[in-house]
Formats: structure tokens, sequence, C-alpha cells
């Protein structure tokens, strides 16, 4: 037997599954306790331990490839010239990257705003500002206050291209890396480069940062950041390979327990007729909704979607739901024990998943003209997508995650979003979209072959087998 | 001349003006004429006008507006540009500036008292502007 390990150093958990190279299919998961604060070492041996019992023993891995969001995740800040241009771009290439963004500044840096940013702790800086040929003071500017501050973390620099040799020079004592103009044009969109700098970064430096590396005699290699590991897990599922068809368009959404995550992998194209505004979108979209979380960030989900509603949603008295939420939010790894908790939770994901998906998807708007009303979009059109996947361990404990996803669809009640309409609904039972990421480097076709036959199809799933699932 | 030594100009139309062919052959004049051109198009804002300006550091903005409402939508677009920092910039209009029977003559003075360095009226060919830019923006 081929096999491979993949493993996630998770913020809370260390995750394994091994997989069967040859037979696509899953040998076995194993779970320990997240110890990258003391020793990384012991959660892994637990969590191989784990495996291990599952499994009868275990095979020899072929590859044994991680993803971590451990010790904070890769805590990034970001800087640009205006905030919707040059800024906004930055914001996304870290997000692709699968950064924790913890901080995003425009215009030119503050006395203040570098004291901000220090007390950030950021891992690396993301500094970008001018078109290619276009305002290179600001970036330079930026590159001098950062030079001149204690900030000891590694900076990518993916600004005007003009302005690079400057930067280099003011930057020298610092750890940099350059690449390409996130925006090279006005409103040209080029986040590749800099999410791969970031995650050459990331290997090189970040693991070993964070203690990581102490646990390299377990593994061959700590690839990226997990939300990145995820993204690649559903572009692979999205677009397949030569010879196996994907799934095609489709979006992710992860409702975890601090943030609500959401992937989405389509052009978004505007539809005939609609003038699209703003900022060109990225095909491969990551948002990360700091505000709705399950249970560290449950009070803001709950004021997003008011009292009354996620009682209605959960069959409750409000007066119960807030008693509910105060429990959730003073015991944050607490698991529903009652069938008042379960719906209670079942409410939380559903407004985590509607609100989340709302603002991953773009809108659109009627103008009137003197020559007649036109349609002008914003954002990525993802009515026409074809699958929708739900994934984390919310939903895959939820007794009925199709109820949840179906949350992330168009709602005659908001007419202008452009929410997918009518997709195939998948859930990630296995958690396997992150190891399918990370598997997709090394054998593309075995982590494409994996995903497709491990994800449930949430629309043909019987009765009965929800039931036992739930 | 490299792209990185090009002189950069933003074109659109302003406001809810759905108008494109007269910006576009000007765009295209332009660019023919060596500068390097970051066209907005149709129904832009003022403030994206702006915007574009800074990140790209043109050094003029030329709007279009041709349903007569560029009076009021351009309202402002100097102090827009001197919020911004682009007090220098060189600014143009041009189109169906208004509707109604106001002489030229009064038309060019409210443009240039809104901080408009010109004003062109209808019939305009891109030739006559590509002098005026020649003459107007400082030597590089």
């Amino acid at each position: 037997m081929s096999a491979a390990l993949l493993i996630d150093f998770g913020s809370t958990y260390t995750k394994l599954r091994a997989v069967d190279l040859e037979r696509r299919r899953i040998i076995g998961a194993g779970q320990g306790p997240s110890t990258v604060a003391s020793d990384v070492m012991l959660g892994m041996k637990a969590a191989l331990g784990d495996l291990e019992r599952h499994c009868g023993g275990l095979p020899r891995f072929r590859h044994r490839l991680a993803s971590s969001s451990a010790a904070g995740g890769l805590r990034m800040v970001t800087i640009g010239l205006v905030r919707e241009l040059t800024a906004e771009a930055a914001r996304q290439a870290a997000l692709g990257a699968g950064a924790k963004l913890v901080g995003s500044f425009a215009y030119r840096l503050t006395a203040a705003d570098l004291a901000q940013i220090a007390a950030l702790r950021p891992d690396i800086v993301l500094l970008a500002g001018g078109t290619d040929g276009g305002n290179s003071e600001v970036v330079l500017h930026n590159a001098a206050a950062l030079a001149s501050g204690a900030l000891e973390c590694p900076i990518v620099f993916a600004g005007n291209r003009d302005a690079a040799d400057d930067a280099r020079r003011l930057l020298a004592a610092k750890a940099l890396a350059c690449t390409e103009n996130v925006m090279p044009a006005f409103n040209v969109l080029n986040v590749e480069p800099a999410r791969a700098a970031i995650r050459q970064v990331f290997i090189e430096r970040i693991v070993h940062a964070k203690g990581i590396d102490r646990a390299a005699a377990e593994f061959d290699a700590v690839l990226m950041p997990t939300p990145a590991a995820v993204l690649e897990g559903a572009r692979l599922v999205a677009d397949g390979l030569p010879g196996i068809r994907g799934l095609g368009d489709l979006l992710v959404v992860d409702p975890g327990g601090a943030t609500t995550d959401v992937h989405s992998v389509a052009s978004g194209e505007p539809a005939p007729g609609a003038i699209p505004q703003g900022l060109p979108e990225p095909r491969v979209k990551r948002t990360v909704e700091g505000d709705l979380g399950m249970r560290h960030n449950a009070a803001t989900i709950v004021a997003a979607a008011g009292l009354e509603a996620i009682a209605r949603d959960a069959g409750l008295e409000p007066a119960r739901a807030g008693a509910l939420l105060a429990q959730v939010s003073a015991d944050v790894e607490r698991l529903p024990a009652s069938a008042e908790e379960t719906a209670f939770d079942q409410a939380l994901a559903r407004a985590a998943v509607k609100i989340a998906v709302r603002r991953h998807c773009g809108t659109t708007e009627t103008v009137y003209t003197t020559t007649g009303s036109v349609t002008v979009q914003r954002g990525k059109d993802l009515s026409r997508i074809d699958a929708v996947i739900g994934t984390g361990g919310a939903l895959v404990a939820s007794p009925d995650p199709r109820a949840v996803l179906r949350m992330a669809l168009a709602d005659p009640a908001e007419p202008l979003a452009l929410r997918p309409r009518a997709p195939r609904l998948l859930l990630d039972r296995e958690y396997l979209l992150y190891a399918c990421g990370l598997l997709q480097s090394v054998e593309p076709q075995a982590a494409l072959e994996l995903a497709l036959g491990h994800l449930a199809d949430l629309d043909h799933e019987t009765a009965r087998e929800r039931a036992r699932h739930a | 001349m490299t792209a990185g030594l090009a002189r950069t100009i933003v074109t659109g139309v302003i406001g809810s003006d759905t108008h494109i062919v007269g910006n576009r052959i000007l765009t295209m004049a332009l660019e023919k004429a060596g500068y390097k051109v970051v066209a907005l198009g149709a129904l832009t804002p003022a403030a994206d006008f702006v915007r574009a300006a800074v990140e790209t550091r043109a050094e003029a903005i030329l709007v279009s507006s041709l349903y007569g409402q560029g009076e009021l939508d351009c309202r402002g677009f100097r102090d827009l540009c001197v919020e911004a920092g682009l007090e220098d910039i060189l600014l143009y209009a041009g189109g169906n500036l208004v509707v109604g029977k106001r002489s030229w003559d009064e038309t060019e003075e409210t443009f240039l008292k809104m901080g408009f360095d010109r004003a062109a009226p209808p019939g305009t060919r891109a030739e006559t502007v590509l002098e005026w830019l020649a003459r107007d923006l400082s030597p590089a």
C-alpha cells in the first residue's frame, strides 16, 4: 500500500488524515491537542497514537505533508496606497495566502500606525502601493517608516516596480522579499505572485519561528497555512484535472469557532448587460468574517442577526437563547449537550453562513440615467455556480447540515444579492479539503479523486443516512 | 518612449452618464500620441477619478459629460483633488457640459471657476486637446 499522511497543526487540535493513494480512500483519522505553545511534538505524538489505534498500526507513508494555523495562524499586516485600490489588492493577496489579517493600512504610515503595527506583532508585512510607473513616493515613505521601526518580521514588497530598488535599499536591514506588484496597472489585480512570495516566507521562516519545525522528524514539509490548503483543495475540486472533470464553479463555507471563512472558485463575471464597478475580483477568493464565530464571536453573530431571529430559528424563547449565548461565550470549547443547545448552535451556524455568504457575494444595483436604467454590479456574481461545499466542525456536527448550507442560497428577500441559485450542496464530512489541498502538490490525481469520492452529496442523501450521521 | 516614462492621464465619463463613444475616441487619440491612459469608462463617480489618479500618479484628469448634468457632477471636483494631495493636477472637462440656453462663454467660465484648467465645448476635436496638453503639462 502506498499511503500519505496529511497533518493540520490547528489552533485547538493537531489533526491527521491517513490516506491510501492507490485506492483513493481514507485509512484513518487521528487527533491530538494543539501543543505549539509548549512543544508541538506532544500533540503530534498524541495524534499519531490516536491514528494508530484507529488504523491498527501505521503504514509507511510515502508523503507526510502539513499545514498550520497554530500559534495564532499566519498573522499579517497589509499596507497599500488608496484604500479601495492597492490597499484592497494587498488584503486580497494576504487572505488568498491563507493569512489571518490583523491590520490593513492605507496612504502614508504615521507614527501612530507604526506603533500599532508593532503592537499587532505580525508574522509578515505585505507592502504595496502605486501601479507600475505610478505613485512611488508613498510606498517609499512607508518602506522608510518600516525600516526605522523596531519591527523584525519579514516584509514582502509587492508595490510599484519602479520603487522596488529603492525599497530594497531602504529595507536592507530587514528580511525582505520582492515580488510583482499586486496592482501592476489601474484596476488590474495580480495577487498570485504575492501569494506565492508569502507562502515561500511562511515555509522558510514562519514554520521555524512558530516552533512547528520541532516536529520535523514526523513530516516532510509544512507547505502552507491551513486556510490556503483549504483554498487549494477547493481550487482542485472546482477545476479538476485533464481527463477528470471537477465540480465546476463553487463556494466553500466554513463556520468556525472564531471566524466564518468563505472561499469561492469562480470568475463571477457580470451577467450580460451588467456594468462592473470597483476592483476586479480574484477568481480564487477568500473572505474571513471576524465577527461571525460559533464560539469566540457568537455574541456578534447574534448582534448581526438579532436575538429574536436566532431564538425563533432555534425554536426557543429569546431569554433562553440569551442564556445559551452567555454559556457558549463563557465556555468556548463547549459542545452541545442538550437538544436546546444543538438547536441554538444550528441557528448560530445558519445565521453565520447567511451573513458571511452575503458579504462574500456581489450585488447588483439599478442606476437610472437619462437614457434609461442600467444595471451596475459590484463584486462577484455567484448566482450560477455549480456547487456549495460546507466544511468545518459546526457543519459536520450539525443534525441537518443541509439546512445550514441552504442559508448560502439566493433569497427572494434579497433580490439584489448575487448568491448561488441552484447549486449542488455538498458536505466535507471527513474534513478532507485541506488534506487534498496539501496532497495535490505531490499527487494531484489521487488528491482530486479522493476529494470527489468523499464529498457527501446532501441533496441525494436519504433520511436514513442523515439519521445515521446525526 | 517606454511605459515607465509615459505620462499618465485619467479619462472617464462622470456621473450617471453612459455616453462613452466620444470619451473612447479621445482615449484612443491620447494613446496614439504616446500617453499612458487610465480609461475609467462610463458611469464613473468623481471620487474614482481621483483615486485612480493618486495610485497611477497621473498628471491630468479629463472628465467627459454628455447628458447635461456636468455642472452638478463636477462641483467640488478640484476640492476632491486637493484633499487627495493632487492640488496641481491638470483638470479638463468636455462634452455637452450644460443644457439650456447658456452661452459657451458662460459655461466655460463656470467650469474654470470650479477649478478646471480648461473646458472643451461640444465638437472639440481630439487634436485640440492634444495641443492643450502639450502646452499645459509641465516638462517631464
